[in-house]
């Protein structure tokens, strides 16, 4: 198993005329790592992964793989290997001559090529198959053998550019335990471009989470979840409600914000926004779903929320709760259902309740559109 | 509604055969005439299945020189403009998008400007090019091949162009930047992965660069120089009068055309079966395996029907000789020809008798003279008192065919039709 290839941005900008597509990207990814661009449609990490497989060259700034300057060097030439969004297997090659395409640049001769592409099948679970075109396989076949594909090319670092986003669900989940399998097995550089923070999450050693050129924050997915260092991370990554208003107070890790509907509710400042937030700052605070509760009391308390219910969902594990919130955004709280018939408190009022550290305040900034 | 249906099926049904009539006829009536006897192509009177005038398309030197000649000229034209059509539309979908309506109409310009100036224009740049670089005047500037393969796919090019373009807008450059993210050169992601996804394109393109260069007419007339094309020779000949030897090859073109649409055809639905049927994609294709799938495939039934035909055709040709059935057409008209001149001279003599008993008639002495020697009758046509509806003179027109082929048949590209021996023939036997 080989170390695998580290890949360094150093200062990367990338701009299409006016256009700014990616500002001072700055990532060190870790040789033999799992690695994710995660951000909204549009955002740059396309970009990004264009430049470390060599269709673009930064503007300014370096692309460094295994501490070599990539700058002039053709995708050829580079140690990367490229899955594309739609795959773009040769359509009108078999599959086995599409997994050895690699071989066959190189002049490797058929006999050669056949047996490494049957190893490859074998490995992707497609024995067998080599004799057919890849119009007859199945979503997930293709994406196998794209990856077998690119596997084949023995890259040090691989680039999947949102493979999965094509399949459906079922498929989709089940690729990504078999993509993270493949790159524990290979042990190569794995940097992968997902809108899908699920995706991001599950696979990823490091996520970096980027917003219109911007990423915003580097590191691995719980504290992606848990420690969100903007507002934008904290509302794009998984569910959250937020709660706008001004810092009152700070006393150490936590911070008290004066909310503009809820009174002043107590939360936590994360590693990453520490020293960002003062008192009198426009401060944004956020709240999991499944961290709200309902309270025991209905004594106004700095973690007690009071709030209408507008409307309840029951989604078999959780029951859903949804109440009038901040700015006109609805407020949902997430219960685990425990078995026990509830009784509607729609169109009521309730008290809620959630521990101080599982609220994040955060500099007020511009939240994720949904 | 039922009678209403019915009127407009009728309707329907006329204007089909109105309109593939329109489409056909032409070509069925000069596929009969490529197999009747008469030195003029025509289809009606049928007198004798004949295939001679394949035997003299054959042996006409000039038809065949023109032939070759359109074959080379279409080969190098085909070769020209499938690589100018490629690389004009490759540069159409890699060009700036600015730039883009500039260049697609300065390429689709030559198919707007009339063949004739891109004839001429090419024999004058050239002219100068040669005068200018100071060759001499049988330099391969001036030869004919060279400048009507230069002129023809000045403006085939472009239509090999928008056949490359419509397919190019369906490739997915993503297969490229594969290509050569997986190590390929540039030349190699061209080569084995462009060029065989284009294959199919370049196949169509090579077909219309042919069939355009081959029947090309107004372009080559000015260009050919020492190698006239098929074409420019037909022309020549109709000028000075034809033979079914041009129906002959115009219907061996036809019956190929069809032959090799019906071919595509059948595996085309070969292909189409295997799939329907459930065979993979990757085993279609390849050998040719006709007799499984014969049933359910008209087309290739059709195929074999032709086949058969054309075989039964040729062995049938080889061995039949159309010279008994024209030897019996001659003597029909022989014996026509004697009966119509006896009836003729009965009726003169009746106006003879007529005119002694009528008295002395100033155009008497004349007619006496003229009805022993028919040959010479249509000094005075209309004089008789019959109009000259059967003044010899027109029965020698109309019965002039069997007599020429009795001196040369199938010989001369003009029939003959009007040999003088062919109006001084029957003379010696209207005396008797």
């Amino acid at each position: 198993m080989s170390k695998g290839v580290g890949v360094n941005l150093q200062d990367v900008w990338i701009r299409f005329g006016e256009f700014v597509a990616v500002r001072e990207a700055n990532v060190d990814i870790e040789g033999g790592a799992f690695f994710s661009f995660l951000g909204p449609s549009g955002c740059g990490k396309t970009t990004i992964l264009r430049s470390v497989s060599g269709f673009l060259e930064p503007s300014q700034g370096k692309v460094l793989i295994g501490g070599n300057d990539m700058a002039g060097i053709g995708p050829n030439k580079r140690p990367t290997a490229l899955i594309f969004q739609n795959l773009a297997l040769f359509p009108l090659m078999k599959v086995w001559e599409n997994i050895a395409f690699s071989l066959e640049v190189q002049g490797v001769g058929t006999a050669a090529r056949r047996k490494r592409a049957d190893e490859l099948l074998e490995m992707i679970a497609l024995t067998g198959q080599g004799d057919k075109l890849p119009s007859e396989l199945s979503g997930g076949q293709k994406q196998r053998v794209a990856i077998a594909r690119a596997l084949c090319a023995e890259p040090d670092v691989l680039l999947l550019d949102e493979p999965l986003s094509a399949l459906d669900l079922k498929l989709r989940q089940h690729m990504r335990t078999e993509l993270r399998e493949i790159q524990q097995r290979v042990g190569i550089t794995f940097i992968y471009i997902t809108h899908d923070q699920g995706e991001a999450l599950t696979m990823s050693d490091h996520v970096a989470v980027m917003k219109a050129g911007v990423i915003d924050q580097i590191a691995d997915g719980q504290t992606i979840y848990d420690d969100p260092s903007t507002a934008f991370v904290a509302s794009f990554v998984g569910e959250n409600n937020v709660f706008r208003g001004k810092v009152k107070s700070i006393d150490g890790d936590s911070a008290l914000i004066s909310t503009n509907r809820s009174g002043d509710l107590i939360s936590r400042i994360p590693a990453g926004a520490k020293g960002k937030l003062a008192v009198g700052d426009d401060a944004m605070m956020f709240i999991r779903p499944e961290a709200l509760n309902i309270a025991g009391t209905k004594t106004p308390a700095n973690n007690h929320i009071t709030a209408l219910v507008l409307n309840e969902e029951f989604e078999g594990q959780t029951f859903n709760v949804f109440l009038e919130g901040d700015g006109g955004k609805e407020m949902k709280m997430s219960l685990v259902n425990q078995g026990k018939a509830r009784q509607s408190a729609k169109g009521s009022s309730l008290t809620l309740e959630y521990a101080a550290d599982q609220a994040v305040a955060l500099p007020a900034g511009e939240l994720a559109s949904e | 509604m039922k009678s209403q249906n019915l009127v407009l099926r009728i309707f329907l049904g006329l204007y089909l055969a109105v309109f593939f009539g329109y489409l056909l006829g032409p070509l069925i009536i000069m596929g009969i005439t490529a197999f009747n006897s008469p030195g003029f192509p025509r289809a009606t009177p049928w007198e004798c299945l004949t295939f001679e005038w394949f035997d003299v398309l054959a042996n006409d030197k000039r038809i065949m020189n023109g032939l070759k000649n359109s074959l080379i000229v279409g080969s190098g034209t085909v070769v020209l403009s499938v690589a100018l059509g490629l690389a004009g539309a490759l540069m159409l979908t890699q060009i700036y998008p600015k730039l883009r309506a500039t260049f697609y109409t300065v390429v689709i310009a030559p198919i707007l400007i009339p063949g004739v100036v891109l004839g001429i224009s090419t024999l004058v740049f050239w002219d100068r090019l040669n005068i200018m670089l100071g060759f001499s005047g049988d330099s391969f500037l001036h030869n004919g091949i060279f400048l009507t393969i230069l002129g023809q796919s000045t403006f085939i090019a472009s239509y090999c162009m928008l056949v490359f373009l419509a397919r190019l807008q369906r490739y997915d450059t993503g297969l490229t930047e594969a290509a050569l993210d997986l190590g390929a050169t540039n030349v190699q992601a061209f080569r084995k992965i462009l060029v065989p996804f284009l294959m199919p394109a370049i196949a169509s393109a090579a077909v219309l660069a042919f069939l355009a260069s081959f029947e090309n007419y107004n372009t080559t007339t000015f260009t050919f120089g020492k190698y006239p094309t098929l074409t420019i020779e037909l022309a020549q000949k109709v000028r000075y009068g034809i033979n079914p030897s041009i129906s002959a090859l115009a219907f061996t073109i036809v019956v190929l055309t069809i032959f090799a649409a019906v071919v595509h055809e059948v595996s085309q639905r070969r292909k189409q079966l295997a799939l329907a049927n459930g065979a993979p994609i990757s085993a279609v294709g390849g050998s040719f395996q006709l007799p499984g799938f014969l049933r359910g495939n008209p087309a290739a039934i059709v195929l074999l029907v032709l086949t058969v035909g054309a075989v039964a055709t040729i062995s049938f040709a080889s061995t039949y000789s159309p010279e008994a059935c024209k030897v019996d057409v001659r003597e029909q008209k022989r014996e026509l020809q004697k009966q119509q001149i006896e009836k003729i001279q009965q009726q003169r003599q009746q106006q003879k008798l007529d005119k002694a008993l009528q008295g002395p008639n100033i155009f008497g002495p004349d007619k006496s003279k003229v009805a022993p020697a028919p040959g010479a009758a249509p000094q005075s046509p209309g004089k008789g008192a019959f109009g000259g509806v059967f003044a010899p003179g027109n029965l020698d027109k109309a019965t002039p065919k069997p007599e020429s082929k009795i001196e040369s048949p199938g010989k001369g590209t003009f029939g003959n039709v009007f040999a003088p021996s062919n109006l001084g023939e029957p003379a010696p036997e209207a005396p008797k």
